[in-house]
């Protein structure tokens, strides 16, 4: 089996930019319909990588393109870790080590708008982390180990046992897709008020690796969302792909058709939910003996 | 075409206009004209951006202002001025604070005329700053190989 997971952390580490580059592309499209616009070509955000790598040099300080690089490491790493089958507690762990770094990258800079972007993410994090973790504790609960490895081979789909979780999820999924109500931190779209929130001060390569770093992390939160309907066989597999495309597509749905909310309103819903059916759902799977 | 003509998000800023002009170019983004098929975002940071549309005429106050949104920009980059404020300072050129066109402050690549621009013609002059971005782009990676000693 060792083979399996060193051959499905190669692909991912391969694959993952690949599909994140595509489900971009298709994203800006799908928004652009939705809009009634004919929207940019598939590939756009290929291009738009490429023209940042051709870019002149710049940076505002030495050590931000360093911490910037760390933070794609790590969601690397972490992304690898998923797919092979690792420690969930873990990933989620390193997956805020990861925003984490790109956050202090983005403090570095002493740009004003900068830090108004930097601490605007501080916020969502805190409004989305406790969620994240009650998604991992009902994932421990029900399969009895904190291994991807033990949801996916314990033969039951976990959806049905934890479909109050699975909400919970995709709700903080808005905020980490960085869609709208709760674009606060940064957004990818021509809303100008906060210039480019965190993003503000990177520039030409940096930013090229800020954006490979969300295509890493899109790919690896769709993996969350589709463990939730592995089961061991084939056509757990199928349904967790259709439900990431339709999750994605009802993420974009959502973004097209909210304004941008203020920071207590994204950490007051978070927090509901996660009380409500994270704490609800565990609740019940301890109640039931599941 | 290579990917920084494909890719090209730009930057406006409204000098002294009436803002007629200004109207014209948000009017691009609209899913009439949609300038997105071209990958072309509308970015409110000169870091990121790769074109820059002044509108309006130049005056003692603003110089200084475009001036600095053009030297955040990075290589390669192109300067359009649109409507014809910004091409010569128009109805203005003759006031007490106006200097004239964007060209007093900073070069200029392309000029659209107009009062007001419009769309399409806002449009035609980006696509020819592209040709020019092409040629920049270019230039910088010629510079970056005698920079690394690479043979030409």
């Amino acid at each position: 089996m060792e083979w399996i997971r060193i051959a499905s952390m190669i692909c991912f580490v391969i694959l993952a930019p690949i599909l994140g580059c595509m489900l971009a592309g298709a994203d800006r499209i799908i928004s652009a319909r939705m809009q009634r616009r004919k929207g940019p070509p598939f590939l756009q955000p290929y291009y738009d990588i490429r023209k940042l790598l051709d870019k002149e040099k710049s940076s505002v300080n030495s050590v931000q393109d360093f911490y910037v690089f760390c933070s794609l490491l790590f969601m690397v790493i972490t992304g690898a870790l998923f797919f092979a089958g690792g420690n969930m507690l873990l990933v989620v762990f390193m997956l805020t080590l990861s925003s984490v770094l790109l956050l202090v990258a983005a403090f570095s800079s002493n740009s004003p708008y900068a830090h108004i972007g930097a601490e605007r993410e501080l916020y969502l994090m805190m409004s989305y982390e406790p969620m994240l973790l009650f998604t991992v504790i009902g994932l421990y609960i029900f399969a009895g180990g904190f291994g991807v490895m033990d949801v996916v081979e314990g033969g039951r789909m976990p959806f049905p046992y934890l479909i109050g979780i699975f909400i919970g999820f995709t709700f903080i999924l808005t905020i980490k897709f960085r869609k709208s109500p709760f674009d606060l931190g940064t957004s990818h779209h021509a809303h100008q008020e906060l210039v480019k929130g965190f993003n503000v001060e990177f520039s030409g390569r940096t930013l090229a690796m800020v954006e490979i770093l969300h295509w890493y992390e899109n790919i690896l939160l769709l993996g969350f969302v589709a463990l939730f309907f592995l089961n061991g066989t084939l056509w757990g597999y199928v349904l967790g792909v259709i439900i990431c495309i339709s999750v994605y597509i009802s993420e974009v749905l959502i973004d097209n058709s909210f304004a941008r909310m203020k920071w207590q309103v994204a950490l007051k819903s978070a927090w509901a939910v996660a009380l409500i059916l994270g704490i609800g759902n565990i609740a019940v799977l301890f109640a039931t003996g599941v | 075409m290579s990917n920084t003509a494909k890719s090209p998000w730009l930057i406006h800023y409204d000098g002294s206009s009436c803002n007629g002009c200004d109207i014209e170019v948000l009017a691009c983004l609209t899913p009439l004209y949609d300038i997105e098929r071209f990958g072309i975002i509308n970015t409110g940071n000169p870091k990121h951006a790769d074109v820059f549309l002044v509108t309006g005429s130049v005056n003692e106050k603003n110089a200084p202002v475009i001036r600095q949104i053009y030297e955040e920009m990075l290589e390669p980059k192109v300067v359009i001025a649109v409507g014809i404020c910004a091409t010569s300072g128009g109805v203005f050129r003759r006031c007490y604070n106006v200097m004239g066109g964007t060209d007093k402050v900073i070069p200029v690549d392309v000029y659209v005329p107009g009062c007001a621009a419009r769309p399409e013609a806002i449009i035609d002059g980006v696509v020819k700053g592209l040709e020019i971005l092409e040629r920049k782009r270019e230039a910088v990676r010629m510079s970056r190989k005698k920079v690394r000693g690479v043979p030409q």
